[in-house]
């Protein structure tokens, strides 16, 4: 078993661990903020294939998190008003139903990037930074004029959804759903970046000419991991919906996209537990430094800074060395 | 019918002509040595037949199949692999991963490239950037082979290799001639390997083909009025 193995096991065990005993020290703060770190590196794991294995710099990606976090939140409302979402042609209702929340969501992410991703991957550099960009600016102006589904004002919703045999308010059950589908994702990416398809993503970030020339299609390559990334990333935004029972266009906000690629930056762009690790800490300075001080942007700042210029491999880089990485 | 067939091929690099009349056959299981001086077009008809150039005007046929108009990925797909100049693995994978990313279902597997090559065997957990020169050209040539080509083509293979290393690359070279169907074409400055490998030569002078025959009619007359060796 190899160092980042070992570790990756700890810092898992430790995400698991702490809610634990703040559910026994009747900390429900602390478990609210472990299931907001578990959700944020959830995004983080979906950016990190993109970012990571491809190589692609996506500022887009709260697009997604957006259209995961407003499937849950436009479904939820229709539940809890009884108004059917659509009655001609067919009968939509909505849903209290976290299941079939997660798979609309999964399928509303996954469309969307797939249109985006075909559209922005056939530039590259900073012109597929800035198509992400406008994709996700022009989700969050859409959201904001959106009056039907709170506009600006965001919209509340008053219930949390179900899950079959769980009590989903109970902030450790909840935080149980969420987990779960932490290590979901965490081991299927992990399985995904070493199967032939991760090793010529990664090839491909390394020279688009030379996997053209072992008969690998770059484009269709990349666009399967951008909509298998967007997915991953809308399912965050729906646990992300449902833990704050609140959504709000900031979610598909440029903002939000940068925050995700804190998350894996911070981390360790391409490591594994990179985007859970750097989730962890953002949320520990935002709890931290949050309350000692309104602009403890700053400190994340600085550290970031610190970061990129000496710890090449993010945190874990720092902590570990380069051993194993695909960088 | 050939495996490959060039007619009347001319290439540019922008807006500079680099071949203008390049025509030639390959047929299934031959091999094919293409040589010339520097800067007569042997890498740049390599490039345009793995489409890493656009076919300016003439005609590209593999297996009888027109690829002027193809990309480079469904060129590889039709059977044509490539061991570029410069080895060019991807150097942040391992030996074995350099291998599975370009696996395409065939004979060629893990196991018959290890076959071939045994040293990749032993570096397998390797990454690429930290392997000799030698290793990353049997590397390069081992995840052409994963491919399962039909084809495959070799440009400047021993350039810079140690003595040893370049015996061992020319004897894999010569296993493959002996022990498969497949179809090299062979870009090298030894003329003594090439002559002892190939089946027959074309010769390349300013971009254009201008002598081509079985390897028994190089004559030296030929080699030092084209090649001034």
């Amino acid at each position: 078993m190899s160092r980042e193995s070992i570790f990756d096991c700890v810092l898992i065990l430790c995400l698991a661990a702490v809610p634990i005993w703040a559910h026994f020290a009747e900390e429900p703060f602390i478990i609210t903020l472990a299931t907001r770190a578990a959700i944020f590196a959830i995004a983080g794991i979906g950016l990190n294939l993109v970012l990571g294995q491809g190589g692609l710099v996506s500022l887009g990606h709260a697009t997604f998190f957006g259209l995961g976090g407003y499937a849950m939140g436009i479904l939820a409302s229709h539940a809890q008003t009884y108004m059917p979402l659509s009655e001609w042609p067919i009968l939509i209702e909505g849903t209290k139903s976290m299941p079939v929340i997660w798979v609309v969501a999964l399928l509303a992410s996954g469309i969307a990037a797939l249109l985006i991703g075909a559209l922005s991957l056939r530039t590259s550099g900073v012109y597929f930074i800035m198509i992400t960009l406008a994709f996700g600016q022009m989700f969050y102006y859409f959201a904001v004029s959106w009056s039907a589904y709170g506009g600006d004002d965001g919209l509340s919703i008053y219930l949390r959804n179900d899950f079959p045999g769980l009590n989903t308010l109970d902030p450790i059950q909840f935080f149980l759903i969420v987990f779960v589908w932490l290590l979901v994702v965490w081991i299927f990416t992990a399985t995904l970046i070493r199967s032939p398809f991760g090793l010529a993503l990664n090839a491909s970030r390394q020279s688009t000419e030379r996997v053209e020339t072992v008969g690998i299609n770059p484009y269709h390559l990349r666009l399967t991991a951008f909509v298998i990334s967007g997915m991953i990333t809308g399912l965050a935004g729906a646990l992300f919906a449902d833990l704050n029972r609140f959504i709000s266009p900031s979610m598909f906000s440029w903002q939000t996209s940068g925050e995700i690629m804190v998350f894996v930056i911070l981390g360790g762009v391409a490591r594994r537990s990179g985007p859970i690790l750097g989730a962890v800490v953002f949320i520990a300075l935002e709890h931290f430094l949050g309350g000692l001080s309104d602009y403890w942007h700053i400190y994340l700042g600085a550290l970031l800074l610190l970061v990129v210029l000496f710890a090449r491999g993010g945190l874990i880089g720092m902590l570990l060395g380069r051993e194993r990485v695909h960088e | 019918m050939s495996l490959l067939s060039l007619k009347q091929v001319a290439s540019w690099y922008g807006s500079t002509q680099a071949l203008f009349d390049v025509s030639f056959s390959l047929e299934e299981g031959e091999v094919l040595a293409l040589m010339g001086r520097n800067g007569m077009g042997k890498s740049t008809t390599i490039k345009t037949i793995c489409k890493m150039l656009p076919v300016g005007s003439g005609e590209i046929y593999i297996a009888s199949k027109n690829i002027n108009t193809l990309p480079s990925f469904k060129v590889a797909r039709l059977g044509v692999g490539l061991v570029p100049e410069g080895r060019r693995c991807f150097p942040n994978l391992t030996v074995e991963e350099n291998l599975i990313a370009a696996a395409r279902p065939g004979s060629w597997d893990l196991l018959s490239v290890s076959t071939l090559f045994p040293r990749l065997h032993e570096r397998r957990s390797q990454m690429a950037n930290t392997l000799s020169g030698g290793e990353q050209q049997m590397l390069a040539i081992g995840r052409a082979l994963m491919t399962n080509p039909r084809l495959l083509i070799l440009d400047e293979a021993t350039e810079g290799l140690a003595p040893l290393v370049r015996q061992e690359i020319w004897s894999a070279l010569h296993s493959l001639k002996n022990n498969s169907n497949l179809s090299l074409l062979v870009v090298d400055k030894s003329l003594s390997e090439l002559k002892q490998v190939a089946d027959k030569v074309v010769i390349l002078e300013r971009g254009s083909s201008v002598w081509s025959g079985t390897t028994a009619a190089l004559s030296d007359a030929v080699v030092q009025q084209y090649l001034g060796i």
